[in-house]
């Protein structure tokens, strides 16, 4: 079903196309604004909106049933020094499907990845630790601690 | 009977529809409503809406909600309508709840599940009294959640897991080269339906339906006593595999609600007795469907097992009245000019009436 894969799949760069998807745009795109020098990329594929059919499991760890769907976008670029890039970020805003693929693009070269290393994916991926940090406390903070009253009866 | 050509009416619905502009618009006094406020603010109206409109967007059900002035079934009727107008890149692989970043996890059953009762923001446990101050005007200063030294541990074990070695509850099943799952969007409803069929079903159908069948099964149509064994809200990342990739990628994550209802079951001749399962799954917040969904998945497994008694466990009646844009659609239809249907009932009426005075005057005359 799947087409000819184009790359190796690195747990590396699974990592970061993660991170790129989870990123919200508006952080993809302050990250990217802040680049000194963004390299010029072309279009492969435009951005595209459409939807992925979210499965879950039966149960919850069963066999897979359809849960509905969730809107997606991607894109494809392709850098003026010769490396593709593909962006699949969850929702419908198409600068951010771009700038995902652009720096997919950019962290294979050897020459680029420094300049987006830690200014668009340390930086995002920062900021998703801090989040689901925070809401971690929040919820730890609503644990529930039980006690047992102790009934004492007078002896005799 | 002839037919008679009925046109017209448009200049009357473009100014209706110019007037429900100006209804929806409401005091132009009045700040108008951002659909960033309604995602942020109405967010459990935003959670329903994706969920029973099938599609995964804060943005897209906040729009919707808005465009249909709060009204939540037609806000899920746009969403739908909607989500036709886009291609689908494909299917994800199954989301694994057993790896949520957890805000919100109970058990009702289990006092001392391992993790432990966190309550997350919840609605329990409030009293239910209108708080006027958030009428007050201005803004009315929230605090800030606490947040404890230690953030909760992840992952959180599933009730499942934790009495696995047991084997006290059923147990899912994972079949090695299991055919693609039944879609509705794609397939019609067919009976006997298979759980992941019916899954589907439930997941896109009316809480307000699905609330009402779990209650009656509560209250005796149908022999369901469940437990609520598990309840979780949290985030779960979704993998796809492009084509063009070839390898599974994350692209997103996903607030979602799931629900574990278990109710005893006595066993069979090859089966020991045990506890067996009702699911529910929700996009968003959407507690009260999940655990509905999950109360009426357990009752409509006593129908594949032929102990179909009530209107719970009946999956014809359930799964075919389940979806509230069809069922909206057929019962308002109703609205729509049914001039001839009505002229045809009035003819044969009259006749009936004619028949019915013939006979009458011709008994009487009898009688005399």
């Amino acid at each position: 079903m799947a087409a000819q894969p184009v790359v190796e799949a690195t747990p590396e760069r699974r990592r970061w196309l993660s991170i790129l998807a989870k990123a919200q745009p508006k952080e993809v795109l302050a990250a990217w604004e802040g680049l000194a020098s963004p390299p010029e990329y072309r279009a492969l594929r435009s951005p595209e909106i459409g939807m992925v059919l979210v499965r879950g499991r039966m149960g919850g760890s069963g066999d897979a049933f359809n849960l509905g769907e969730m809107t997606v976008t991607r894109a494809a670029v392709r850098l003026d020094s010769g490396e593709t890039g593909i962006g699949y970020v969850a929702g419908r805003d198409r600068r951010h499907a771009e700038i995902a693929a652009a720096v997919d693009a950019m962290m294979q070269s050897a020459d680029l990845r420094p300049s987006v290393e830690g200014a668009v994916i340390a930086k995002l991926a920062r900021t998703q630790d801090e989040r689901r940090d925070t809401a971690a406390r929040k919820a730890a903070a609503t644990k529930v601690d039980f006690f047992t009253m102790v009934r004492t009866r007078s002896p005799g | 009977m002839a037919y008679v050509a009925v046109k017209g009416g448009e200049r009357a619905i473009t100014n209706a529809h110019r007037w429900l502009a100006e209804d929806r618009r409401g005091d132009v006094a009045i700040p108008e409503i951002e659909t960033d406020q309604i995602r942020e603010q109405l967010s459990l109206s935003v959670d329903r809406v994706m969920s029973e409109g099938s599609c995964y967007d804060r943005d897209l059900a906040a729009l919707a909600v808005k465009q249909a002035r709060g009204d939540l079934p037609e806000a899920i009727f746009l969403t739908r309508a909607y989500r036709t107008t886009l291609p689908r890149f494909g299917a994800s692989l199954p989301v694994e709840t057993g790896q949520m970043a957890v805000r919100r996890r109970i058990s009702a059953a289990f006092k001392d599940i391992p993790g432990g009762q966190v309550l997350g923001p919840t609605f329990d446990y409030t009293h239910r009294l209108l708080d006027f101050t958030l009428a007050a005007n201005g803004e009315t200063s929230v605090d800030r959640a606490l947040e404890a030294e230690e953030p909760q541990a992840y992952p959180m074990a599933t009730i499942a897991s934790v009495f696995a070695h047991e084997d006290l509850l059923e147990p899912d099943t994972q079949t090695d080269e299991a055919p693609a799952p039944f879609d509705l969007t794609r397939e019609p409803m067919a009976f006997p339906a298979g759980r992941d069929q019916r899954l589907q079903a439930l997941a896109r159908g009316d809480e307000g339906f699905l609330l009402s069948l779990a209650y009656s099964s509560q209250r005796g149509w149908g022999s369901t006593h469940p437990l609520c064994a598990e309840i979780r809200l949290g985030e779960v990342a979704v993998e796809f595999i492009p084509d063009e990739l070839g390898f599974a990628i994350e692209i997103g994550e996903l607030t979602l609600t799931e629900c574990q209802m278990i109710s005893t079951y006595g066993g069979g001749v090859d089966t020991a007795p045990q506890f067996a399962r009702g699911y529910g799954l929700t996009f968003g917040h959407c507690e009260r469907k999940a655990m509905s969904m999950a109360i009426v998945d357990r009752a409509l497994r006593d129908a594949a097992a032929g102990e179909a008694s009530a209107p719970c466990q009946d999956e014809e009646f359930v799964l075919y009245h389940s979806d509230n844009v069809e069922a909206s659609g057929f019962v308002q239809h109703l609205k729509l000019p049914h001039y001839v249907d009505f002229q045809a009932d009035l003819q044969l009426i009259r006749r009936q009436r004619r028949d019915y005075a013939e006979r009458a005057a011709a008994m009487k005359e009898a009688a005399e």
